[in-house]
């Protein structure tokens, strides 16, 4: 039994609504070991980061995402005011992220951090993709190496990743 | 992202998905879906969170650690019970309850098809990148 204050359990609420729906169990990733570690090489202050999201954020004039196993990404420029910013997704309730996308996507407070001086500044492009994406395998083999690249190109020292 | 060099912290309202993934460093908000990074409106609360994600950067050692940040929802923690409590059937309401899975854009307003559209017919989406499945 869980507590009142636990976490909510996604993934033993999940199988449980799979099980109710009649599907197979959902076979979660579970990575065991050490996960690859790169230490910031400057303070943040001086750090030039990027932003990636899974809240099925697109620009409007961007295609946006559709509801089957949509694995592709959208790139949103830094400087994108957050009223072009819109959110489709097919497995979380929208209001909220429709209200205001800096709930999921929080591209204009971290144009504000990068004003305060907190951060060096933001890398030239946010990037977002639809998550729920069923195949674990595109996303470790074709999406997450796509953004990594990337963020490389756009030399950030680090990316804030925002899942939803 | 971190084999090529890109330091990451991710933030996350699922605290067993987190757990079963293992990303290199993670802050925990025990926020409903859908608002990972903070209420909507509160760019004060969202400018603290990011914040304090961010410090992980230059304070985390341990790969793998999750840390649960003191951030709580304003409206309190009713909203676990729904999160809770699945619907039986798929067509039941629920707060957070899926959609029906269509494979054409899902729009937010339809101005945006429109614009969309027509920036298709103008030379393309350069900045939607569709990956192929294959090799």
């Amino acid at each position: 039994m869980s507590e009142p204050n636990d976490p909510v359990d996604y993934i033993a609420r999940t199988q449980k609504q799979y099980a109710n729906l009649g599907y197979p169990p959902y076979r979660w990733i579970r990575n065991e070991g050490r996960p690859p570690f790169t230490p910031l090489k400057k303070p943040l202050s001086e750090s030039r980061l990027g932003l990636v999201g899974s809240g099925g954020i697109y620009r409007s004039g961007q295609v946006a995402f559709h509801y089957r196993d949509d694995f592709s990404f959208r790139v949103i420029a830094s400087d994108t005011p957050v009223s072009e910013l819109r959110a489709t997704h097919f497995a979380y309730d929208l209001g909220d992220a429709r209200r205001d996308p800096n709930s999921v996507f929080p591209l204009e407070i971290l144009r504000s951090l990068a004003a305060q001086g907190r951060i060096g500044e933001l890398g030239p492009n946010a990037y977002a993709f639809m998550g729920g994406i069923y195949s674990a395998r595109l996303v470790r083999d074709k999406l997450a190496p796509a953004i990594a690249e990337r963020l490389v190109k756009d030399e950030v020292d680090a990316a804030l990743l925002v899942p939803v | 992202m971190e084999r090529r060099g890109v330091a990451t912290v991710s933030l996350s309202c699922a605290w067993s998905i987190t757990q079963s993934v293992s990303p290199p460093r993670a802050v925990f908000l025990d926020f409903p879906l859908g608002r990972t990074a903070g209420p909507p409106g509160d760019k004060a609360l969202q400018g603290r969170i990011l914040l304090d994600a961010l410090n992980t950067l230059e304070t985390m050692e341990e790969p793998g650690e999750i840390r649960a940040l003191p951030h709580r929802w304003p409206n309190g923690d009713g909203w676990k019970e729904r999160a809770r409590h699945p619907p039986a059937k798929a067509n039941e309401a629920s707060i957070d309850d899926r959609v029906g899975r269509s494979p054409t854009p899902q729009y937010q307003i339809e101005e945006d098809r429109t614009a969309a559209q027509s920036r298709l017919a103008a030379g393309g989406c350069p900045d939607c990148v569709f990956l192929a499945e294959g090799a």
